[in-house]
């Protein structure tokens, strides 16, 4: 399946945002939306993916 | 003393975390100067885990934790930052920015006064970045803020106080709602002006971080705040056009 994460197209075999998590080697303190939705951590073992999803993963950075 | 949301500031400096040369003076500048408050941010995770090193740090300074929506140009894409901000760094505490200008990085009253109602609604606590307008401020709190962060200046402009005169209005006008300097100030002088003017506090990250020794600077604003505010708080004289001795005349010798 082809997703994008963060911008960038990926072919990825993750079924749910927990997998693609995990297959992406993303631990550590993030947040996700996709498709510009917010998912919270508790939901993203039932979050499906799709082709074409669009996939933000976030995490603290620096800011004024 | 106002309290932010309830919580009272251990002091009226609220400080950026972007732009210093290095981690290390980015957290001295916190340590030397006591700043109570650090503005954060989210940015899409690269690589390596960046990000856990920055919160490790910021864990460890104990300050409290603003994360902003800096960068936001709609409703929907702050709404979506503020609830990914609050799952990351585990506050209520939204600092909302929602900018309508390229260039000068002003603030979209219209869609920030919409945000500020769906994420009050949603039970965030909501820092509103807004300009000095009055309506715009009566709108912010009828959507549920109970904090205003009017710009002093653009952002990272180091202008100081564009418009003291709109800013001694809202303070007249709004007596019990924390009120807060954000962004424009460069110097120390234009910190403790905003805090002579009664505001509550003062928000830079630019002035301090970008110059030559953040460190010495950071402090600096940290004598200039609590200078400031000591200032308000003992009643300053008014300013006059002529002269007024401050010595007696009475007693003076006769010398002529």
């Amino acid at each position: 399946m082809k997703i994008v994460l963060n911008g960038d197209p990926l072919e990825v075999a993750a079924l749910t945002l927990a997998d693609l998590l995990q297959e992406r080697e993303v631990s550590g303190r993030v947040a996700t939306a996709v498709n510009e939705e917010f998912v919270p951590a508790s939901l993203r073992g039932s979050c499906h993916l799709k082709d074409g999803d669009r996939v933000e993963v976030v995490a603290p950075m620096q800011g004024g | 003393m106002k309290t932010f949301y309830g919580t009272a500031l251990p002091n009226p400096l609220m400080l950026g975390t972007a732009q210093y040369p290095s981690p290390a003076i980015l957290e001295q500048a916190f340590r030397q100067s006591g700043a109570g408050v650090a503005t954060v941010s989210l940015r899409r995770e690269g690589a390596g885990g960046a990000g856990a090193a920055f919160w490790q740090m910021i864990q460890d300074l104990g300050v409290l934790i603003l994360p902003n929506t800096a960068g936001c140009h709609t409703v929907k894409e702050a709404v979506t930052t503020a609830h990914m901000a609050r799952e990351v760094f585990d506050t209520k505490w939204i600092k909302l920015e929602l900018i309508g200008h390229t260039d000068s990085l002003q603030p979209d009253v219209f869609q920030l006064v919409e945000a500020a109602k769906i994420l009050t609604e949603d039970g965030f606590e909501v820092f509103p970045y807004t300009t000095e307008d009055l309506i715009v401020a009566e709108r912010l709190l009828a959507a549920g803020c109970e904090v205003l962060m009017p710009w002093g200046a653009p952002i990272g402009s180091g202008r100081g106080l564009n418009n003291p005169y709109a800013l001694r209005a809202m303070r007249a006008e709004f007596p019990e709602v924390p009120l807060v300097v954000d962004a424009g100030v460069g110097l120390p002088s234009h910190a403790a002006h905003a805090m002579e003017l009664g505001f509550d506090a003062v928000l830079l990250n630019t002035a301090v971080a970008r110059a030559g020794d953040p460190i010495a600077m950071a402090q600096a604003m940290m004598g200039a705040v609590r200078a400031g505010k000591l200032a308000h708080d003992a009643d300053p004289i008014e300013a006059r056009d002529m002269a007024e001795a401050s010595t007696p005349v009475i007693g003076k010798a006769f010398l002529t």
